[in-house]
This record gives C-alpha cells, sequence and structure tokens, in this order.
C-alpha cells in the first residue's frame, strides 16, 4: 500500500504505475456530471476551490445537515467516470489535477491527458459507501449546492487512509485497455 | 403516519441498508474463490465489510440510492393510488432520513428538489391476484449497472447472432463484455428475451425479483443462465474490471411472445449492491413478515 497526502506532485504520480494499491489522505473536491460540463463550458472555479496539484472524486455523496449546520456524510462512494471522458483530459490539463478518482475507468483522451500532464487515475470500490464515508474525516465545505443539487455539488472532503488502485497510470497504461482485450479474447474462444 | 406509511419506509430502509441473505452468499463465496492478495480479494474484501458496516448503521450500502421500483400484489379491489400515494409520502420521509439520497432529477430543467418524488418516481408495477395477500417488493437500482443494460434487435450480423438461442448467448455475453467493470461488478443479469423493446426491458427487471439460487423451471432458459455464468467467469473481468474469477454472481433469463418481425434481448445488469427486499403487509398495513 503506498501513502500519497495532499499536497500531490508530479514525482510522486510520475512513480506510480497501474496495479498499484493507494490509501488516500488529505483534501479533495467531489465533481461528477454537472461540474465537468460546466468547466468545459468555460464555468469558473468558486473562490475557494482549486485543483492544482489536488485530486477531483467522481462522488455524488449522501450528505445530512447537522443540528449545528455542519455535514455529516453517510455514504461516499465513487461513480462511474466515463461518462466524464468528454470533459475530463480538458480539465487535468487546465486545471493542474494530479489525480481522479472514481470507478469503471477511463477512455483514450484521459490516459493521454495523464501521460502529458502528470496525472493518474484511481479507481476506487464502487458500491462500497459505508467503508468510503468512514475514510472521510471532515466535510470542510460545499460549492454550488443551490446550483447543482447535493449529489452533483463540489463538497470539500478531507479523508483519511482512504483506498483505491491505480488503474490509469502517467506512463500510458491503462489497466482497463488490457482486461478489455483479453476478455474480448477470451470471448472470441467461446462463441 | 398511518401503518402502511411506516412499514414502507421500514421495507426502503432494509432494502437499502441490507443486503439480501442469499445475494451476501454469493458474495462470500466469491471473495473465497478470488486469489488472496489480489486486486480482486481486496476489492470483494471492502465489499464484505461494506455489507457489514451499512447494515450496522443502518445507512445505505451504496449513495447511489437509485430507481426506487415498487412491485406490489395486491387483492382484487384494493385501493392502489391510496398506496402510491402513501408510498410517495414514505419515499419523502425515507429520503429525509438519510436511507435515499436526493436521487431525482427533473430531466428538463436539471433541479433536484430533494423529494425523490416526481414524474415517474418512484415506480409502481401493480398486479392484481386472486388471493388475499398484499405484498410489496422493493428494488433499488443504481444508476452506474442501468446504464450497461443493453437491448439488442436479433438477426445482429456484427456478432453472428440469429434468432435463436445461441443468437441470445451471443448478444448477452457480448452485454457482459461491454458492460467491463463499469457497472459494479461482480453483477447479476436480468434477462428477457421476446416482448417490445419496453416490456423487453420491464420485464428484464423482474428476473431481480428472483432468488439467487433459484433454478429455472424451463430447461432451455437454465441450461443458458448456467451457461452464460460459467462463460462470464472465465473472461477474466472480474471484480469491479480488475481481473478474476468473478465476473458474475448470477443469471437470471425469461422469455415472453414477441411479434414475427421483432426479437428482442433485454440485458438489465445489475450491481453486486442488489437491494431488493420485500415485505408481506396485513390488513392492518403491518409487516407480517420479510420475502427475502
Amino acid at each position: 500500500m503506498i501513502e500519497l497526502t495532499f499536497p500531490f506532485n508530479e514525482n510522486q504520480i510520475r512513480a506510480l504505475k497501474v496495479g498499484d494499491e493507494v490509501s488516500i489522505n488529505g483534501v479533495v473536491f467531489t465533481g461528477r456530471d454537472a461540474v465537468h460540463k460546466y468547466l468545459h463550458e468555460g464555468g469558473q472555479l468558486p473562490t475557494g476551490v482549486s485543483l492544482r496539484d489536488g485530486i477531483i472524486y467522481h462522488c455524488g455523496p449522501v450528505m445530512l445537515k447537522q443540528a449545528d449546520n455542519t455535514w455529516k456524510c453517510t455514504a461516499a462512494g465513487p461513480t462511474t467516470s466515463i461518462r466524464e471522458e468528454p470533459y475530463q483530459w480538458q480539465i487535468i490539463r487546465d486545471f493542474g489535477l494530479r489525480g481522479v478518482i472514481g470507478k469503471g475507468g477511463m477512455g483514450e483522451r484521459t490516459q493521454v491527458a495523464c501521460r502529458d500532464y502528470g496525472c493518474v487515475y484511481l479507481h476506487a470500490v464502487g458500491g462500497a459507501a459505508q467503508v468510503l464515508a468512514e475514510r472521510v474525516r471532515q466535510v470542510r465545505n460545499v460549492h454550488f449546492l443551490e446550483k447543482f443539487g447535493a449529489p452533483e455539488a463540489i463538497w470539500e472532503l478531507e479523508i483519511v487512509q482512504f483506498p483505491a488502485v491505480v488503474t490509469i497510470d502517467s506512463h500510458g497504461k491503462s489497466l482497463h485497455e488490457e482486461i478489455l482485450a483479453r476478455s474480448r479474447a477470451a470471448l472470441a474462444a467461446r462463441v | 403516519m398511518s401503518n402502511l406509511q411506516v412499514s414502507l419506509v421500514e421495507l426502503i430502509r432494509r432494502t437499502s441498508a441490507e443486503i439480501p441473505e442469499d445475494v451476501h452468499k454469493a458474495i462470500l463465496h466469491s471473495l473465497e474463490q478470488e486469489k488472496k492478495g489480489s486486486l480482486a480479494s481486496s476489492a470483494m474484501a471492502i465489499i464484505d465489510q461494506n455489507i457489514a458496516l451499512a447494515r450496522r448503521k443502518s445507512q445505505p450500502l451504496c449513495q447511489d440510492t437509485g430507481s426506487i421500483l415498487f412491485y406490489v400484489d395486491t387483492p382484487v379491489g384494493y385501493d392502489q393510488i391510496q398506496f402510491a400515494d402513501t408510498a410517495r409520502e414514505a419515499v419523502k420521509e425515507a429520503t429525509k432520513k438519510g436511507f435515499l439520497r436526493q436521487n431525482s432529477v427533473d430531466s428538463l430543467t436539471g433541479r433536484n428538489d430533494g423529494t425523490n418524488v416526481g414524474t415517474g418516481a418512484p415506480a409502481f408495477h401493480f398486479h392484481q391476484h386472486r388471493g388475499s395477500e398484499l405484498e410489496a417488493r422493493l428494488v433499488l437500482k443504481g444508476g452506474g449497472c442501468e446504464n450497461v443494460g443493453a437491448q439488442y434487435s436479433l438477426p445482429n450480423e456484427d456478432l453472428h447472432a440469429n434468432r435463436d438461442l445461441d443468437g441470445c448467448r451471443k448478444v448477452i455475453l457480448d452485454a457482459v463484455l461491454q458492460a467491463q467493470g463499469k457497472g459494479c461488478g461482480p453483477g447479476i443479469l436480468g434477462v428477457c428475451i421476446g416482448g417490445d423493446r419496453a416490456t423487453g426491458y420491464e420485464l428484464s427487471k423482474t428476473q431481480f425479483l428472483r432468488r439467487l439460487e433459484d433454478r429455472n423451471p424451463v430447461p432451455e432458459l437454465d441450461a443458458l443462465e448456467q451457461d452464460i455464468l460459467k462463460t462470464s467467469n472465465e473472461l477474466g473481468i472480474g471484480p469491479m474490471g480488475f481481473g478474476g474469477k468473478t465476473t458474475l454472481l448470477g443469471v437470471k433469463i425469461m422469455a415472453a411472445n414477441r411479434v414475427p418481425a421483432s426479437f428482442f434481448v433485454s440485458i438489465s445488469y445489475m450491481c453486486w449492491a442488489y437491494r431488493r427486499q420485500g415485505v408481506r403487509l396485513n390488513a392492518a398495513g403491518e409487516i407480517s413478515n420479510w420475502l427475502y
């Protein structure tokens, strides 16, 4: 298990290889469909949000507002990342991302952006909302709550020992591409 | 709050937080099968921890609490309108309590009013029967697995799939290949051979009401179910698409009549976080027993 702690730097990210299991610590921002489309169309990040040397987490958590107006995260697994494929490369390039946490993998454009700009795709276990919510130590802030609704808002989370697997590295390799090729060949032999 | 509403909130809570026992058994079997120290084994171990944690904390297994699908079998003459009104209130209540995420969006405006109630949401499938019992089943189906569902029209030249069982086999296996890990595998397939486009998909989802360990009473379909399960698990896609031995936990297939011109195979994919529960309700609206 490799420890990754915010802020992330290019050398640290370049050292990671497909198949590495990592444990992530520090601040991450959630962002999914609405946020990606918005940024792709030239929208600005809200004040106080910077993705530089940071991680975006494809996640629409369940949040409950507490009596003291703070938020409690009660479920927070990853959402399917491939929907952000049209936008992700540009957000990696323009906002200086070092990591993308999600599930299901991403495509060629993201793979190329990871290679060109020094970023990795980190696959969390889909559906493991409780295990992953336990790794959220604090909900620090929320942005665009009114604009996009709770699942689509940008939540600023402090995470501790958040488990993930590197499935796209910064050297042009993708576990998803390998498994697809292998499973396609295995199926061809069986139909 | 009426007895019925209390019962339905409890049905939603339990569906969202507790994996059915038959599914849990299949997941534990998969955990044993995967090679120790592999990515697949790590993923299955996290899944197993997640199941325990969700149950203990009474919180959603998965944050995507999904499309809310009610399947309600009622005696003749039962007031379905009243049931649906009460179920909508129960959904609002369960959302406030955090058993459901604020998960329903107006498709035109993008607005999420936070209630989970709107046009077509939740969805109701009512069936009358001659008995005196009221049974309400609930499936919460996440979007990730719904997005990898597929409908094929046979013949399909690209896949060399003709209008026969072998053609069905080819397109079902293609759907498994296309899904890879995107639907949060290991998954469960619900398949309908035949029907029109809408009923085909609708009936494919009713297959998720079957227990995982049951066997299809139709010999040809039983053989096809076992074959798809075995072959899929030889493809090496594995949990989350990380590679490994368990690509699917189960396959359930039915056949419906079709018109001569159409031959659809409709495939719904259910993630490992297979949220399905049901209750039998007494005349007062109280839960008399659980169905799974």
